[in-house]
């Protein structure tokens, strides 16, 4: 991309226009970097998975031949709550919601003939992460991959599952204890990786507002913040490394100061709360996905329009990188055709609308720093709450608000609000409650995940389990119990060494399980 | 009675039809996530629900559905509907009723649907159709 940009029509336009903070500069309202797109697009990072490990590496290699420019993986439920595919719970659910991984052989297949030193892979897993992190360092290593080469993010924000998504396998402090040796780990060993994506995703999906998906996510930023520094780490050494990742809802400018909120509460707070110095450590770093739960069943290609324009958001905000929903979203995994639209969309932004220009376009726009600032008033409220209840740490509060359903609470009212005001006809969701005619048509070729695919999977797992050493994998397992239960030990060595002589998922999961004991939600409804 | 069978935590949906049959003066028994047809039966034999109610979003329904309406047969509760809600593309809607769902609310149903459907339910039951 030269320098120089100009509008379609030839016009010479600057990189960025208006007074400070300019993008670039403390507190980063307006962009983490002085040029943002004009320098750099951001990444073109579509989640994908379903089936099993070859499924699902047939879908990345057709996604960036179509010009995806990372890689995104979506597991499956099984694997997502630590179990294996042949367990009994996992009936039904193998690689319907993702890619079925139960070993490391698994992980060895889903990146066949993709040099993990040459692309950057984004691992949407949370209570299993650990594990799933060094299954990919394994496989890295067989590969003849460098561990301190890799590049990429693990999602690993557990206690946003407490809150929202319900992906948590073990009790809360064990499994921030996980997060923290992943911190630790890839701190000292992997200082290309992101170990931990602070999602606001799937909060708000499960019905937030956007001052409450901006003010959960941060709080849980800070709560990991100070897990990570009473785990004996210096801020300044993981911190430029925590990223976020953000739904990018339907009210655009709401959206849009949402994300220039975050990036200023970010800053300030890492360098007047946490004592950060590095400039690293003060700008946010953040990928976006479109909001899932705002596309319909009802005239589905309608939903090729919402995500072109929460997409934009996501870019006028200033994003890192980017997915962009199929518009099948309602109705099943995305189908080739539909990810490849999505694509797209992203791909007529980058390149036809020339927003990448000109860095935050919408800086000094009234209503755009008016509503920037009022979220950031907002979030801050919620924070003095937490640090309230939890007398003097965020991370305490956080922890407080999940034992005793807060979260939950509030997430569930603002559910009910949107549904009472779309049930009233106050919020109109077209094709839903209005502008119905179009429902009727037929629904369009679907993704299908076959059973077939469990028995496949299942069989696999088989065949793994016939040709490892059954002395190895008990002695393995044997050392990460005994790691698990001293909590000043990093777990991370153990997991390496579990998953390298082909423990399962569900093998490692249970001897976890077996030190720090399951978890039962409080009934919030 | 309503439940999430299996692994899928998305449960804003059956939070959201809580709150809607409470509001339409149903006694709703919220067993929340992570049942099994075993937690499910045992709970309808000791609650004695009229209906329930499962979400389901993991595409998996095809698979499960039949399992739930077999296993309340089984102890002698083939008397209770089941309705299944959630993501359940249109054309599985057939099967889903050959097995012996007694309704599919899908994606972008009303609170009056819902209502409608649950109460339609049960009174498809006692009238012992």
């Amino acid at each position: 991309m030269e320098d120089g940009g100009v509008t379609l029509s030839g016009i010479p336009v600057d990189p960025v226009y208006g007074g400070s903070p300019l993008p670039g500069e403390f507190p980063y309202t307006r962009g983490i970097h002085s040029r943002m797109y004009r320098d750099r697009h951001w990444t073109m990072r579509m989640f994908a998975g379903f089936g099993t490990a070859g499924d699902t590496n047939a879908r990345f290699k057709e996604l960036l031949r179509a010009g995806g420019t990372g890689l995104s993986t979506a597991f499956d439920m099984p694997t997502l709550m630590g179990r294996d595919s042949d367990h009994p719970l996992s009936l039904g659910e193998v690689g319907r919601a993702g890619v079925a991984i139960d070993t490391v052989e698994d992980m060895a297949d889903l990146f066949a003939d993709i040099n993990l030193a040459d692309v950057t892979t984004s691992m949407t897993i949370n209570g299993p992460a650990a594990i799933i992190l060094a299954m990919y360092v394994v496989v890295a290593e067989e590969t003849g991959v460098d561990r301190g080469s890799l590049a990429g993010t693990l999602q690993n924000d557990i206690l946003k599952e407490y809150q929202a998504q319900k992906e948590y396998l073990f009790p809360p402090r064990p499994s921030v204890r996980l997060v923290t040796d992943t911190i630790r780990f890839t701190t000292s060993e992997m200082p290309r990786w992101n170990p931990i994506s602070v999602s606001g995703y799937h909060i708000r999906e499960a019905g937030s507002t956007a001052a409450q998906e901006l003010a959960f996510t941060l709080a849980n930023g800070f709560a990991y913040v100070e897990a990570a520094t009473a785990a004996g780490l210096s801020v300044d050494a993981f911190a430029p490394r925590l990223s976020f990742f953000f739904n990018s809802h339907s009210d655009f400018f709401e959206e849009i100061g949402k994300f220039r909120a975050a990036r200023r509460i970010w800053a300030r707070w890492m360098r007047d709360e946490y004592g950060a110095c590095e400039e690293r450590s003060l700008r946010m770093r953040f990928h976006t996905q479109t909001a899932g739960v705002s596309l319909t069943a009802q005239q589905p290609e309608v939903n090729i329009a919402r995500v072109a324009l929460q997409a934009l958001a996501g870019v006028l905000g200033g994003t890192q990188s980017l997915h962009t929903d199929a518009y099948d979203e309602a109705l099943a995994l995305p189908s080739e055709d539909a990810a490849r639209i999505a694509l797209r969309t992203q791909q007529v932004i980058a390149h036809e609308t020339g927003v990448t220009e000109v860095a935050d376009p919408l800086g000094g726009s009234a209503y755009v720093e008016w509503i920037t600032d009022e979220l950031e008033r907002r979030a801050e409220a919620i924070f003095a709450r937490l640090i309230e209840v939890g007398e003097g740490s965020i991370l305490e509060g956080v922890l407080a608000g999940i034992e005793n359903g807060w979260f939950m609470g509030e997430i569930a009212d603002s559910a009910y609000r949107f549904e009472r005001a779309v049930n009233a006809g106050e919020r109109i969701v077209v094709g839903v409650n209005a502008f119905t005619e179009g429902d009727d048509k037929r629904q369009g070729e679907l993704l299908r995940i076959s059973q077939d695919t469990e028995d496949l999977q299942c069989k696999r797992l088989d065949e793994v389990r016939l040709s490892r050493s059954d002395a190895e994998v008990q002695s393995a397992l044997k050392r990460v119990a005994a790691d698990a239960v001293r909590p000043e030990i990093n777990l991370m060595p153990a997991l390496l060494g579990a998953v390298k002589v082909r423990a399962s998922v569900g093998e490692i999961v249970d001897v976890l399980e077996s030190v720090f004991g399951t978890y039962l939600e409080p009934t919030v409804v | 009675m309503l439940a999430k069978l299996g692994l899928d935590g998305h449960d804003r949906g059956l939070k959201v039809v809580a709150r809607i049959l409470r509001d339409a003066g149903m006694e709703v028994i919220y067993l929340g996530l992570r049942q099994t047809a075993e937690t499910i039966i045992e709970a309808v034999e000791q609650e004695d629900a009229d209906v329930v109610g499962i979400s389901m979003h993991n595409a998996g329904h095809l698979t499960l559905a039949p399992l739930i309406v077999q296993a309340l047969e089984d102890r002698g509760l083939g008397r209770v509907p089941v309705v299944i809600g959630g993501i359940i593309p249109d054309e599985d809607r057939d099967a889903l009723d050959q097995v012996g769902i007694s309704a599919v609310l899908g994606p972008g149903a009303s609170a009056t649907e819902v209502v409608e459907i649950i109460r339609g339910a049960v009174v498809i039951d006692e009238s012992g159709y």
